[in-house]
């Protein structure tokens, strides 16, 4: 059990928070990546570095035995089967073949498909594509004033043609908390699917996907302190059975015929060509961080990290906050009168990264009537030091652009 | 207070002409070459309209939404090249890029405002900011010579 007091020892993980006076507020679009993944990436590459499966070789057998045993881990991560944890290339790949396998399959002209303004575009956009070749139409849960999802919006927007609903869990901008496990309960009862974007709350929360009873969801590893390229899709394993793969090459066969083929069961049959072997290994060794570090600890951190911001942020002058009741360490703001990237790079100057930009939401820049946002977002190696260094360059930033008024 | 390189940037011309735009808002009428240039990484929106008579540049207007950087640019563009011949706008232009990349550049050449843009060379995050305009300038006058790329998307 990690105490709070242990958080130097945390930071002494990762080279550049031990090495640099990196403020490192990014962590919405990657995490750092502590020395125990970067050590379990190199006992691959470096000790093994050999295909997987097929070998008879002792090599290759460790190296299938350990991007299994890491399927496994992010199983238990999630509390699902074994057999329902598929690799992807991040979550957007994840979120991506839920609609290009189940949905151009099951979707015909006429069903309706819910999404929403706060989503994503790799949430959104592979179900707008569906939705097109498809001829079904897509639905927008109306955000509230807050332009949060709520369940009695959801209500107005599901009905009995609802056959897919494809929603964020904790949103990439306004750090919101979707209430899934409501929604997933409805969206069943009319026969409709849940996908679920978890990659924002899946680094940040315990997510448990029997409990919430989704179909679907997909996540990222470098957001939870893993590599960059690796992502899981977790599906039903029924759900996954019915659907048909996307790519179709090696490792995922059953057994070829010059006209016709069969496939392997789920996980394999979509997990075409040599796997992401080192992905894999090292999203296995992020779970095992995270489990050292744990969830108590890590909601703690972060919730106090939030209200210690949001206290500061709410009384500074000519800042602009969209998010005053974020439920997690994501904040989106913007100074008076000053660009996002004109903050951005002023931020930059003082070794404090944050990100600017539309996120890869642009349908909610238009509801926030903004073009860009800066966003500050936390994980549990940060420190009130971080959100202080924050509030300097804020202030900073404020005085410089102010001279040329 | 220092605010370290920031200053280099962000230089007193440049905000001016972020916060009093020349030749700001497009015209009507079909004697204009028009570019769009967007870039949807972080939402620089950017038209310039140009008007071309034997060769020399004799009008430029410029519209748009996007940071103090790409803004003030556009509007440094159009001063700065309005009156030169479509032949020594191309130099103008070389020599800017070449200065906001870093490499060397002929400090002689008058470039107007634009000169003051050097300091971009320290920030290699917004060079496109920096560019945007005059890029959409380069494919304005491609167009006159006959050689459109037709790559109208930065």
């Amino acid at each position: 059990m990690i105490k709070i007091s242990d958080i130097n020892k945390i930071r002494e993980d990762f080279y550049l928070l031990k090495n640099s006076d990196l403020t490192y507020l990014d962590n919405a679009a990657s995490s750092l990546k502590p020395q125990q993944v970067i050590d379990a990436l190199n006992y691959y590459n470096e000790k093994l570095g050999v295909n997987v499966h097929r070998g008879v070789y002792k090599l290759s057998y460790e190296a299938t035995d350990l991007y299994e045993k890491a399927r496994q881990k992010v199983a238990d991560f999630i509390h699902c089967k074994f057999k329902e944890v598929v690799f992807t290339r991040g979550a957007s790949s994840a979120l991506n073949l839920v609609a290009s396998s189940y949905g151009m399959k099951y979707i015909n002209e006429g069903d309706e498909i819910i999404t929403s303004e706060l989503e994503h575009h790799s949430s959104m956009l592979p179900w707008q594509h569906v939705a097109k070749v498809k001829k079904a139409k897509l639905i927008y849960v109306p955000l509230d004033a807050e332009h949060r999802i709520t369940i009695e919006n959801f209500k107005k927007v599901l009905t009995h043609k609802t056959k897919v609903v494809a929603l964020t869990h904790a949103s990439n901008v306004m750090g919101y908390i979707t209430p899934i496990k409501e929604i997933i309960k409805l969206a069943h009862e009319v026969g409709a699917v849940v996908s679920v974007d978890g990659a924002q709350s899946v680094p940040h929360m315990k997510v448990d996907v029997k409990e919430l009873d989704c179909d679907f969801i997909s996540f990222s590893g470098h957001k939870m302190c893993g590599p960059t390229g690796i992502g899981v899709l977790y599906g039903k394993y029924k759900l996954l059975q019915s659907m048909d793969p996307v790519e179709f090459g090696g490792d995922m066969i059953d057994y070829v015929y010059l006209q016709d083929v069969t496939f392997k069961d789920a996980p394999y049959k979509f997990e075409t060509g040599t796997p992401i072997i080192a992905g894999a290994i090292g999203i296995g060794a992020a779970i095992d961080y995270l489990n050292e570090i744990g969830f108590d600890f890590i909601e703690s951190q972060e919730s106090k990290l939030r209200i210690y911001a949001l206290t500061q942020l709410k009384n500074i002058e000519g800042l602009q906050l969209f998010n005053p009741n974020t439920d997690t360490g994501i904040i989106s703001f913007n100074i008076e009168g000053v660009h996002p990237h004109d903050v951005a790079s002023a931020f930059d100057q003082e070794n404090v990264a944050i990100r600017a930009g539309h996120h890869c939401a642009q349908p909610l820049m238009n509801c926030l009537k903004q073009v860009a946002t800066v966003r500050a977002s936390f994980y549990f190696y940060n420190t009130e030091k971080d959100i202080d260094n924050l509030v300097e360059a804020i202030k900073k930033a404020k005085e410089f652009f102010d001279l040329f008024k | 207070m220092s605010y370290g390189n920031l200053e280099t940037l962000y230089r007193q011309v440049i905000m001016d002409h972020y916060k009093n735009p020349r030749n700001k808002g497009l015209k009507d009428g079909d004697d204009f070459y028009k570019i769009h240039l967007k870039n949807p990484t972080c939402g620089d929106d950017i038209t310039i309209q140009v008007k071309i008579d034997n060769g020399m540049i004799t009008d430029v207007y410029q519209d748009g939404t996007g940071c103090s950087i790409s803004m003030s640019a556009a509007s440094v563009m159009s001063e700065t090249i309005k009156g030169k011949t479509v032949e020594e706008a191309f130099k103008i232009l070389d020599n800017y890029l070449n200065m906001v990349k870093g490499e060397k550049f002929d400090a002689e050449l008058e470039m107007g405002d634009a000169i003051v843009y050097q300091g971009v060379a320290q920030f290699p995050a917004r060079f496109k900011c920096a560019t945007i305009a005059w890029k959409a300038l380069a494919q304005v006058m491609d167009e006159h010579n006959g050689n459109c790329t037709c790559d109208h998307e930065e």
